[in-house]
Formats: C-alpha cells, structure tokens, sequence
C-alpha cells in the first residue's frame, strides 16, 4: 500500500425481511442524495422503482442516475459487483447495499471488509413493526429473522405509524427483551432517519456550530458535541463511549491517535467502533466528538460525566 | 435419401418394456428408425450394415440429470484430489493419498508453468481423507512464493492461498475479521478461505476468473469430451446466470458437425425478479436446438450439508451447528412457482436439507392450488435428507426427484460421523424410499463436486458404500435395472426429455452408450467398473480413444 491508495468508500448495508422497507428507503436515499454520488447494490431491478426522469442510462445491470449516483444489480456476486463499483470514475462517494430478504446483513458486512476498496459504516437492519413479531415465530424463518436482528447495528423499526400504539409499545417491548446489541430508532414511511443518523454524520468543525446543520430542525433527534481532554488517545475516547450505550446511535470525531501516528477518525454506530486513520490530508478541526440519539435517550448525565471538560450542548 | 445404418450389438438393452433386448438397431437422420432382428430392419430399405459393436452392449444414451459444464473448465487446472479422476484425455490422475502428496503433485504442476507471474490454479483438495490436516499459506509458499497460488477443495465452498495471493488481494495484514478466514498465531490469515465472499478478492488473482467460467469455449468443449468417455450422451447443465453471449457460445460451439453430447442448460434464478425470469425462460426456450436445450429455471432453496449450510429440521445438525441459510425466501418461492405454473416453465429447486424440502413441498402443495398444472414435473434436486413422508408428498403433488447418489459416497462417512448423525445419514438420498412411492427419480453426480460418471451413480445407489467400505442405510439400495433406469428414463424424464431420449426405440434420438459389458449381468459391486468403449450420439459415432 502507497500513500496515494485513496481512501476507502464507506459502505452501508441495508438488511432486513421482505417488506420491512428496504427498497422504500433506499428510493428515498437516492431521491435525496444531494450532490452526494450515491451507489447502491441490489439484488436485483425488480422491485425498484426509480422515477424515470432520474435515469440518464441503463445497461444491464448498471442505472446511472442524475447527480452522480448509480444502482447497481449485483445478482449472484455482490464481491465482483464491489469490485468492479470501485474501479469506475470517479468511484463513488458511498455505497449502500440492500441485502436480499434472507440475506446475513452481518455476513455481508464481514465480507465487504475483506475489500481494501471499502470500509463498512454500519450495518441498518429494518424491522416491520407490524409483522416482525409473527415474523420471528415463523418456522421457516424465524431464526432467520432473529439472526438478521442480531447482526445489526441500528435496527430502523418501520412502519411505526401502522400498528395500534399499545401494539408497538410490545414491539419495542419485545426487541428490548431480545438482548439485542443495536440500537432501535422507530420510523415511518414519510419520517425516515437522517443522513446523519443512517450514515452521513458529519465530524465537528469549527466552521459548523455543533450538529444542528447535520440534523436539520429533526425534532425527533437530540445531538451533543463532546470534548475530551486533549491529551486522550482516540482508543480510550471510544472504550469510554462504549462500555455503556449511553442511548448513543452514531458519533464522529477526530481526535489524537498514538496508534494511528496522528489523527484519528472515530466512528460509532450502535456496538460498531472504529478508530481509523484520518483520510485526505487537509487540516481538519480536532478534539471533538458529535453524538447522536433519539430526543431524550442521550443520556447526558454520564456523557458529561465522562469528559468533564468544556461541552456545548446543540440542541 | 439419406442413408440407413444398421449397427449390429452382442445385446442391445433397449430400457423400453415392449421389447427389452435386441440384436440390431436401425439409424437414420440422427434418429432411430427401428430396433430388432436384422430380418426386421431389412424391411425399411437399403441399408449398410455396422458390425463394429458386434460384440460391445449398446445402452440408451446415459442421461447426467445434474452436473456442471463447469467441470470441463476445471481440467485446464491442477488436478490434487484424493480419489483417482478421469480427465477429458483419458488420463488417469491418481488420487493424492496424503497432504504431502497433494503438496507434490501441485509442486509438478509449477514447474511446467513457464511463465513466472502465471497463477497456479488447481482442485479437488479433499482435508477431509487427511485427518482434518489443514494446508496452510506456508505450505503453498514453499511451492512458490512469487507466483499467486489457489487450491480449491473438493467441495467448492473452501479454497487454499498462498502469501502472494493474499497480498494481491490486499488480505495480507492484520485485523482481518471475517468467519470465512481463520487467522494464525502471527495475526494474518492463514490462507485458508471458506465461502464465496471470503475466497472472490483473492480468486481474480488465482486464475478463477468469473467472466471465463460464465462462458468458458475450451472448458465446454473438454466437458464434452469426458460425457464421451462416460457414455454420456445428454447432461444437465445446473444451473448458469445464461447471459445473451454465453448462450450464443453455447449455440454455436453445441451446433458444430463433430459437438458429441446434448447440454440441457437451465437458467438459476438469481438477481432477477420472479415475473422477468419466467419471461427470460420463454424467451430462453424458442433459442433451443438440438444438442443445447434451454428454457428450465433452477431455484436455490438452501445451501450444503457437510458445509452445515442446509436446513435441517429438528433436531438440527448432530454435531450442534446452528441450522443452516436460505438463498430464498417462501414469498419469492410461491411467486416463481405460481408464475411457472401459469407459462408452463418448469423448475428444478435445490434442496439438501430436510427444512428446505419441507418448504418446497408446502409452496408447492400451495401454489398448485392456485394454478393447477398437470404434468409439470417440478424437481427437487439433491433432496438428500428427505423423509418417507416427503416422498409421499412427492407423489402427491406430482414432482420428481434427483438424488445425489455420489455424495453418498465421498461424504457418507462425515454425515454419519459429523452433520447428521447415523439415523439420518442411513436415510440420506433415500432411493428405494423414493421408488416405493413412485417417485420419478434420477440420480446424479453434480460433476464437478464429484466426478462425471453415470455407471458410477448407480453403483453408489446399487451398493450404498461409503468411501471406507461401510455400507450405510442398506434398506434403500436399488437394483441394478431400477439404477440403470435411473440413469436414462428417470433422468430424461425429469427434463421433460424421455419422449426423445431415454430408450433405445423406434422415432428417438440415435443415442447410445456402447458398452464392454452387460451391466445387467455384472455383480452389483462391479457397475462402475465397466469400460465404455464410446457413444452414439444424434447417429454420429464417437470412440472414447479418438475423442
């Protein structure tokens, strides 16, 4: 590896049974992209409905679409389709695979790691709040279904607005009593997560005042910026935010790095840490961490109390 | 008028009840124009008189109901597997009786690689018959340490690096964390590479190259070769992605004057939707000649047994395994099947485990409500760990069966030792079980996982041995007419073929095995033992020396 091996296209896989609202919410990513050049891997066409105006070409297997993003039908070797994604140019900002409906969200993720190419940001598992239940007692299925849950990173309860609320308050009852190791963030058809939340997090900077710009006016999520000592080390930054949940979704920051000889790059999302070399070489704002949670579940209380330095609070 | 020949045979075993044996048979056009006495042939005419099978067994065309043309491409690389293996030359390679000698035989495989950067590509590696011995990256290193090196094993689903194969494929660092790839003491991979996604970043680099196994020219012409050897004058193709120009390939290479063997190619449903692979099938259909047939779709229900990938039942596998994956959800099930049933596509559904049949069976006994459709000839392929319920089912439900009768053998002493257990491993590929209820049955070899060969097929369903000569589930052997119907009618029945193949009488395809003895009057133990001098196929003679 040389210095100019460029840095690795954040990849997030997107599991999940059928009908739990992959496809809905990667049209909706891609309908949203923003400038951002989006790739994202399917199974296959079938069930994707892009809207005609988007498409600029279409080969086989490949959609190019407006603004930079393409989809792309992996068929039988999601390995070869990475491959052969990372080789176009410009290769694209970042990668979304939607997993079949029987798929190891988990398994791909570990697969996806294996490519110098990539670096998996996070593994979103959505979950029908209406049916996952009947879904996990199923005797074909369910285990199935349970393992996909288990694998997750965040699971994105969908559907929330469709079950009766006592219902969905034994749903989330039941994925609590699950032992689970992600966190769940309950959502509908029209009220998606954020980028920020799903993948898009933002590091701080000290040109954006705390995570408001990454979040919009979301009233739903609550974010803290987080300041460590500047002498802490990236790896006990990410000990200290892992040995409880602290109702932490995702964070990002870029703070100091013995291991890495420098700066580091911290990423969070649910049980998923990674503390990795600081990609591209302009100067970046340091000693910050951004987090994020559902409004009211940051448990602010122990995030301050483990750094007690400077906080800011953005919301 | 084209001409008329007629072959004379010490017996010809006709698979056709009405007139089971017979001296003579008359060819014209590629077809059989009659089977009996010379007396009664000489009634249609001027013919010329063939007496080169004089004192050969001439047999229907053997039917492989499930390989791979895959395995004509695998013969371009280092043979290494443990049992002696036939290749598409006749040669025959022994098997590697150890790890050492599996080491040795792909070190004489490098030293006639001329160029240095030239990966060394090589198959079959069975740890399995070595006590479990691992080969590791250091083993392979001292093979060659500049040149990329990939072992495949025997069972597809592994593969064996060395150093430079992993550094190619930027694998060779410490943090790698991947179920698929066990790490040595020192941090790194050790080389070896379970599943498809651990083993893709590094097989570019080995010399498995997905482009040339889709549409592989040489590969399918070897394949080709080796049923010629095997008396094989059709074989079932299971399944590829068939895109426009491997289909064109295959047209065209299957159509030349001197291509000896009808390939039945099915279409695996994978990345396409149910409602575009039942149109493609259609559309594949009206592309069928005469030797490349086309139109079946194949579903991939579950994964393998000894790969404890299948799904079980309960109790689930004997050694504790979690149960295994699905590649295919019920919903997508009932929808190609309901789909099919309406265009009249057939579809032949991979099963190993019990779970996977038994889902089979449910969409199926649903789906056919909904869309009756007489003869539709559904196939479970492998179906290995099915019950007598399930057969009953079968019968039910009118679908047909292809047992894996090889595996039987190569793996039967793991199943009983290690995935299922000894009940379950007696009942595996229950072929009597099948025959008791009717079941239409083939049996197969799935080539390249285990060798192409039909004599040898029945011989494992004949006498039910496994590779350490342990007779294992002695009540489902089957006799040696039901195998040899197994190996012509039963296959070319779950094709929807044995109207044109599958026996040797009046108005079907001119296919024959010729054969160096009777397989009827051979001891059971010597099935596989007997030589096949070549086949007929379409009339046109091809002798396994001159192939």
């Amino acid at each position: 590896m040389t210095a100019s091996t460029p840095s690795p296209i954040p990849a997030t896989v997107i599991g999940g049974y059928l009908g739990a609202g992959k496809t809905t919410l990667v049209n909706h990513l891609l309908r949203t992209a923003n400038g951002l050049r989006l790739a994202v891997l399917v199974n296959e066409f079938g069930a994707l409905p892009i809207d005609d105006d988007l498409i600029i070409a279409r080969e086989d297997n490949l959609i190019s679409l407006a603004g930079g993003c393409v989809c792309c039908s992996f068929g039988s070797d999601l390995m070869a389709a990475l491959m052969d994604l990372s080789q176009l140019s410009p290769p694209p900002e970042r990668v979304l695979i939607e997993a079949s409906g029987v798929a190891m969200p988990g398994a791909i993720a570990a697969s996806v790691d294996l490519l110098t190419a990539y670096a998996v940001d996070g593994v979103l598992v959505l979950a029908d709040s209406e049916t996952v239940r009947a879904r996990a007692d199923d005797p074909f299925m369910g285990d199935t279904i349970r393992r996909q849950l288990g694998e997750a990173d965040l699971i994105l309860l969908s559907k929330c607005d469709v079950p009766a609320p006592a219902d969905l308050a034994a749903t989330e009852a039941w994925l609590a009593s699950e032992a689970l190791t992600a966190a769940v963030v309950p959502m509908t058809a029209t009220t998606p997560p954020p980028r920020a939340v799903l993948f898009d997090l933002a590091a701080p900077a000290p040109w954006r005042h705390g995570g408001t710009d990454t979040l919009g006016h979301d009233q739903a999520y609550d974010s803290l910026i987080l300041t460590p000592p500047p002498a802490l080390d990236a790896d006990a930054v990410a000990d200290a935010l892992a040995a409880r949940p602290h109702g932490i979704l995702r964070a990002k920051g870029v703070l100091p790095s013995a291991r890495h000889g420098g700066l580091a790059a911290l990423q969070m999302v649910g049980a998923r840490l990674r503390v990795e070399p600081l990609a591209g070489g302009a100067p970046r704002h340091s000693g910050q961490v951004v987090v994020i949670g559902l409004r009211g579940q940051l448990d602010r209380p122990a995030l301050e109390a483990l750094f007690p330095a400077p906080l800011s609070s953005a919301s | 008028m084209t001409e008329t020949v007629v072959y004379a045979a010490r017996e010809i075993i006709t698979m056709n009840p009405s007139r089971p044996v017979a001296s003579h048979v008359a060819v014209r056009d590629g077809r059989i124009l009659g089977v009996g006495s010379l007396a009664e042939l000489a009634g249609w005419g001027d013919h010329r008189l063939d007496t080169r099978f004089a004192d050969k067994i001439l047999m229907p065309g053997l039917v492989e109901g499930h390989s791979h043309v895959m395995e004509g491409t695998f013969w371009s690389y280092a043979y290494c597997g443990y049992f002696d293996r036939m290749d598409p030359n006749g040669k025959i390679w022994p098997g590697a009786k150890t790890m050492a000698a599996a080491l040795d035989r792909l070190a004489d495989a490098e030293a006639a690689l001329a160029d240095p950067t030239q990966p060394l590509t090589a198959w079959s590696l069975d740890p399995i018959y070595y006590d479990n011995v691992r080969c590791t990256r250091a083993d392979l290193d001292a093979i060659s340490p500049s040149r990329p090196i990939g072992v495949l094993h025997a069972s597809g689903h592994i593969m064996n690096v060395n150093s430079r194969a992993l550094e190619l494929a930027g694998m060779l660092r410490a943090g790698v964390n991947h179920p698929g790839i066990p790490l040595g003491a020192d941090g790194l991979p050790t080389g070896e590479l379970k599943g498809p996604e651990a083993m893709a970043p590094v097989s570019p680099h080995v010399g498995f190259d997905r482009d040339a196994l889709a549409a592989d020219e040489p590969g399918l012409r070897r394949f080709a070769r080796l049923c010629v050897r095997q008396g094989v004058t059709t074989a079932a193709d299971l399944a590829s992605m068939l895109p426009d120009a491997a289909v064109e390939m295959m047209t065209r290479v299957t159509g030349e004057a001197d291509f000896p063997a009808r390939i039945v190619s099915l279409r695996r449903l994978h990345g396409i939707a149910p409602e575009e692979i039942v149109a493609r099938a259609l559309a594949l259909r009206a592309r069928s000649t005469e030797r490349l047939r086309l139109g079946i779709i194949k579903i991939v229900a579950d994964g393998s047994i000894q790969g404890f990938s299948a799904r079980l039942r309960w109790p689930g596998y004997y050694n504790g395994a979690p149960n295994g994956l699905w590649y295919v959800t019920p919903e997508q099930l009932a929808e190609t099947f309901e789909r099919a049933l309406a265009a009249g596509v057939q579809i032949h559904i991979h099963t190993n485990g019990d779970q996977a049949t038994e889902l089979v069976l449910d969409t199926m006994a649903a789906s056919l409500a909904k869309v009756p459709a007489p003869d539709h000839r559904f196939t479970l392929q492998h179906c290995q760990l099915a019950d007598r319920a399930q057969f009953r089912r079968m019968a039910a439900l009118g679908m047909c069966v292809n047992l894996f009768a090889n595996h039987h053998y190569y793996w039967g002493d793991e199943h009983r030792r290690l995935t299922v257990g000894p009940e379950r491993a007696e009942r595996m590929n229950a072929c009597a079980s099948a025959l008791d209820y009717g079941v239409p049955m083939a049996i197969h070899s799935d080539a390249p996982v285990t060798p192409l060969g039909p004599l040898f097929t029945a011989w494992c369903a004949v006498n039910r041995l496994t590779a350490s000569g342990h007779l294992q589930g002695a009540e489902e052997r089957i006799g040696i007419a039901d195998s040899l119907h197994a190996i012509t009618l039963g296959a070319a029945h779950t094709l929807k073929l044995d109207g044109e193949i599958g026996s040797i009488e009046v108005g079907k395809r001119a296919d024959f095995a010729i054969l160096e003895a009777d397989p009827r009057t051979v001891a059971p133990g010597e099935l596989k033992d007997i030589a096949v001098w070549g086949t007929v196929q379409g009339g046109r003679v091809f002798s396994a020396a001159e192939i």
